[in-house]
């Protein structure tokens, strides 16, 4: 059953079977997507015909590699802009409840909490659509009152970034207050007895503490962010996120140029997720 | 002498649970001052109304003559070191030291002197970049006193700061604690509730339970003239006895133990015949063998019950013949005693003034 | 003994409490009540609008809606126990019968899609699976079939991605409280007699409940609120309910007929979310944690 105890071969032997085969269902597409960036095919499917780069590279009237495709580095580089922006808010915001929650006292806190943690339960797409109304009746009554037409009130990259904030944000409160749960209180006596205030306390010890889960947790608001598709879907104007623009293309047929933007990502995310696992896990002690 | 803390009818409670129940002491410049007592009698809320934490529901506490009501902990002249001392983890030590003297917007050069002076001070010098879980327990209490002791206070708080430390390291930082606070003369107040700290290093301790300061004395006369039966108790080995009084007055009353011994032997105060009373002699008040020829000393037999070996520190168990009780004798390990065998029946004796009895409550 | 809190309303607390409260009201109050009275909201001919329920009349009376609603929430329930089905043995393996030398590999790779979009994992079974796709070509040429067979865009198909793209919120909580199982419980369990049915049922599971219940409720979640997974493999003839929303504010433009699905999409989440913790009498505080 367990490492310590015996165990049957046919036992031991189907077990290990299944997990092969589970790693296996895990790593198949993600497998096939990469090969077949380098399937010098127009499609992205098999028979092989020589491995080629020119999906990524390429520059020729039927071939355009990513790196010469316009409209979906656009829609990369928008994608790096709305991440940026909802990880720096959804870090600072994050940080401030995770405070709220973990060390103050309020009338009304259990409540609060509550809907802290309500985006949790919330579908994205009800995010996004419920966003979506307010924002246009929002906009709606400025115009109406005093005329003015709200830019951030239509689609576009600013409610995107609303929209993703909504949610990530409490993500990242969530696992900022797990350290700050952990934290030692007699090391802010300690700091305020030495003539500290409040909030040099908070500046100088806390924050200083709460580093890695910080880090930690703009980790994966950027990540969050950037993969994004069912709050955002609602949300888009003109300039598309990378997702959307994806989803676009594959639903209306694909070319390995897909494969590509895929491969980097993984790679991407691969790396940038185990460099943060172990930078987080060298810090945390 | 100045008065550096003045502690004024202070007490404290929490609900319907009173903590700390109208104590008042003072502590002159300069002095070592212990609270002692067993876990829950209030010291620490003690300590914490006095750095700041807590405030009392009544009383007035006074540094070097300020009223310190209303006043925030980062703004009172006390640092406390804390039972875990609560360094920073974040922090080098010299960063540690700094912290206090940042706060107070001190000169970078000026604070890079005083955090290596007090360094040096404490034994540690050129410790400045090291982590703190580079040092050892002993290094990191130096530095939790260096970081208090650089920021100058009136008064020095220890929450029981040698709590963490194993026996050997413990015995040798009483020591030097001690001499530190000869060296820099701040006004130390030290809470504990090992008697041994409190006797060792102190001026003056102050015995408290249950919310309530018992005595407040010099260590030797806690020891020898113990004004309660707490106190008796709590401080060092005490063999008890309960009995009534059949006579006699308070420089020698006659008493006749529950167990069926009589002796004679001072107490407190005078007591009426017939009142309960309790006894304490102390293990190496039991003399062994004593000369026939001195006059006055309670004699009887007791039947030796096991030998304790532990060095200078040795001791028998015993019981008076015919009695239940059981006894602790010093065995001095001057191979004077060393025919004593496990059943042996041997004459114990013990001077009247070096027992006390109080009235049973 | 706790410090005493002498700041009400003191400078760090307004500090914290203004951005929440921002965000929260205006980001999560307001629109969600904007949304319940979107739904209730009917435009007349003459352009004004009036409040009444005829949006959620109209779900009710046209059988599309209400059955496409019945099928995802159904589709939705499978898909939660197919992966719990899925990920518990794997889990189990990870914590408990892998040697701690392989454990952190494991974990890694455990995770390693999952930090990949959602897109992109989608897309690479829309590869291997279409009449197109790669298993085809292997199959026919193995000559195992004579002609490639159409295996995207059916229910199956829909469910086994759906299954795929939940399972990390499912792994995670599983692991993380199996970590905290006392091997010395199942070794106890085994010494006493127990066989594998029983140490599963009697031990593992109930130790295990807080974890399910809150992989459930996050998988559960996300499949229902899923739109990129069943628009892109399931069925072109049968709808996810979020595709119903989509329609309706992008191709109908009828936003309040939208705002009605998209309030009860979430009534039924939050209901079914409540259910779960009522019966398993857990609270959500505990299990998001």
């Amino acid at each position: 059953m367990i490492r310590t105890l015996p165990q049957g071969s046919v036992y031991r032997f189907g077990y290990r079977a299944y997990i092969l085969i589970y790693f296996a269902f895990l790593f198949a597409p993600l497998v096939v997507t990469c090969i077949l960036a380098f399937n010098d095919s127009q499609f992205p499917a098999l028979p092989w015909k020589g491995f080629t780069l020119e999906w990524f590279f390429g520059d020729l009237p039927h071939r355009v590699g990513i790196f010469n495709d316009r409209v979906n580095l656009d829609s990369i580089w928008v994608s790096f802009q709305v991440a940026f922006g909802v990880t720096l808010a959804a870090t600072a915001v994050g940080t401030c409840a995770a405070f709220l929650f973990e060390q103050e006292e309020f009338p009304g806190k259990p409540l609060l909490y509550f809907l802290m943690l309500s985006p949790l339960v919330i579908p994205g797409v009800i995010l996004g659509i419920s966003i979506l109304l307010f924002a246009n009746s929002m906009g709606l009554y400025f115009e109406n009152r005093w005329g003015l037409d709200i830019a951030l009130f239509r689609p576009g990259f600013w409610l995107v970034v609303l929209g993703q904030f909504a949610f990530i944000t409490t993500l990242v409160t969530l696992i900022v207050s797990a350290r700050l749960r952990k934290f030692d209180r007699t090391l802010e006596e300690a700091a305020m007895n030495l003539g500290a205030g409040r909030l040099a306390v908070i500046w100088h010890i806390t924050l200083k503490y709460l580093r890695p889960a910080i880090i930690g947790g703009a980790a994966v608001a950027f990540l969050m962010s950037f993969e994004n598709f069912n709050t955002t879907l609602f949300l888009v104007g003109s300039e598309t996120t990378l997702p959307i623009n994806l989803y676009l293309q594959v639903r209306d047929g694909s070319t390995p140029v897909i494969n590509a933007i895929s491969f980097l990502l993984i790679v991407g995310t691969s790396v940038a997720a185990v460099a943060n696992l172990y930078f987080s896990r060298s810090r945390e002690n | 002498m100045a008065i550096d803390l003045a502690v004024n009818q202070v007490s404290k409670s929490f609900g319907a649970f009173t903590a700390v129940e109208k104590v008042s002491f003072e502590v002159p410049q300069g002095h070592f001052f212990s609270i002692l007592g067993p876990s829950g009698c209030g010291k620490t809320t003690l300590l914490r109304m006095i750095a700041g934490f807590t405030p009392p529901s009544e009383g007035l506490i006074a540094i070097r003559g300020r009223d310190m009501q209303g006043v925030v902990p980062n703004r009172r002249p006390v640092n406390l070191i804390f039972q875990h001392l609560a360094l920073f983890p974040m922090m080098t030590v010299g960063q540690n030291i700094a912290f206090g003297l940042e706060r107070r917007r001190e000169k970078r050069g000026v604070i890079r002197r005083k955090v290596a002076r007090i360094l040096e001070r404490v034994g540690l010098p050129g410790f400045e970049a090291k982590k703190i879980d580079q040092l050892s327990g002993g290094q990191q209490q130096r530095v939790a006193i260096a970081r208090c002791l650089v920021l100058e206070p009136a008064v020095l708080l220890l929450d029981e700061p040698l709590g963490a430390l194993d026996l050997k390291l413990r015995e040798q930082m009483k020591v030097e604690l001690k001499k530190l606070q000869v060296q820099v003369g701040t006004t130390f107040v030290y809470i504990t509730h090992d008697q041994s700290e409190a006797l060792v290093m102190s001026d003056a301790v102050a015995v408290m339970n249950a919310g309530r300061f018992e005595q407040v004395d010099t260590p030797q006369n806690l020891y020898h003239h113990p004004q309660s039966a707490f106190v008796a108790r709590f401080v060092g080995e005490n063999n008890a006895w309960t009995g009534r009084v059949r006579g006699g007055d308070a420089a020698a009353l006659q008493i006749d133990t529950d167990d069926g011994c009589r002796f004679v032997c001072r107490a407190a105060e005078s007591l009426d015949a017939g009142s309960p009373v309790e006894l304490f002699i102390r293990p190496e008040a039991l003399l062994i063998e004593p000369d026939e020829g001195i006059a006055d000393l309670n004699r009887f037999e007791v039947q030796v019950r096991s030998i304790l070996f532990d060095g200078a520190n040795s001791r028998l168990l015993a019981r008076p013949l015919q009695t239940d009780t059981e006894l602790l004798i010093a065995l001095p390990q001057n191979r004077q005693y060393d025919h004593i065998r496990v059943d042996d029946r041997i004459a114990v004796g013990w001077a009247p003034a070096s027992g006390i009895c109080f009235a049973a409550s | 003994m706790n410090p005493h809190r002498r700041y009400r309303f003191s400078l760090p607390l307004v500090l914290f409490l203004s951005p929440v409260l921002i965000w929260l009201v205006l980001l999560i109050v307001l629109p969600h009540v904007e949304l319940l009275l979107m739904s209730l909201r009917v435009e007349g001919d003459d352009g004004g609008f009036s409040y009444s329920l005829a949006n959620y009349r109209q779900f009710f009376d046209e059988p599309i809606y209400w059955l496409t609603f019945v099928r995802t929430a159904v589709y939705a329930i499978l898909v939660t126990f197919l992966t719990f089905l899925v990920a518990l043995p794997v889990a189990f393996y990870i914590t408990k019968v892998v040697s701690p030398r392989r454990q952190g590999l494991l974990m890694l790779l455990l995770l390693m899609p999952f930090w990949v979009s959602e897109l992109v994992r989608v897309y690479g079974w829309m590869i291997l699976l279409r009449e197109s796709g790669v298993i085809n070509h292997f199959l026919v040429g193995l000559g195992l079939w004579e002609q490639p067979v159409e295996m995207l865009y059916n229910d199956v198909a829909m469910v086994m991605g759906l299954v795929y793209t939940s399972m990390l919120f499912m792994a995670v909580p599983l692991v993380s409280v199996l970590e905290s199982l006392d091997d010395s419980l199942i070794e106890a369990a085994h010494d006493l007699g127990g066989n594998i049915a029983s140490i599963v049922f009697r031990i593992i599971i109930p130790h295990a409940m807080p974890g399910i219940v809150s992989g459930c409720i996050v998988v559960f979640m996300l499949t229902l609120g899923n739109y990129l997974t069943p628009n892109l493999m399931g069925g072109k003839n049968s709808l996810w309910f979020t595709e119903q929303i989509y329609n309706q504010f992008i191709a109908s433009f009828n936003w309040n007929q939208g705002a009605s699905f998209g309030f009860l999409l979430l009534l039924l989440s939050s209901l079914v979310i409540w259910a779960g913790l009522k019966i398993t009498r857990q609270k959500l505080g505990k299990v998001v944690q």
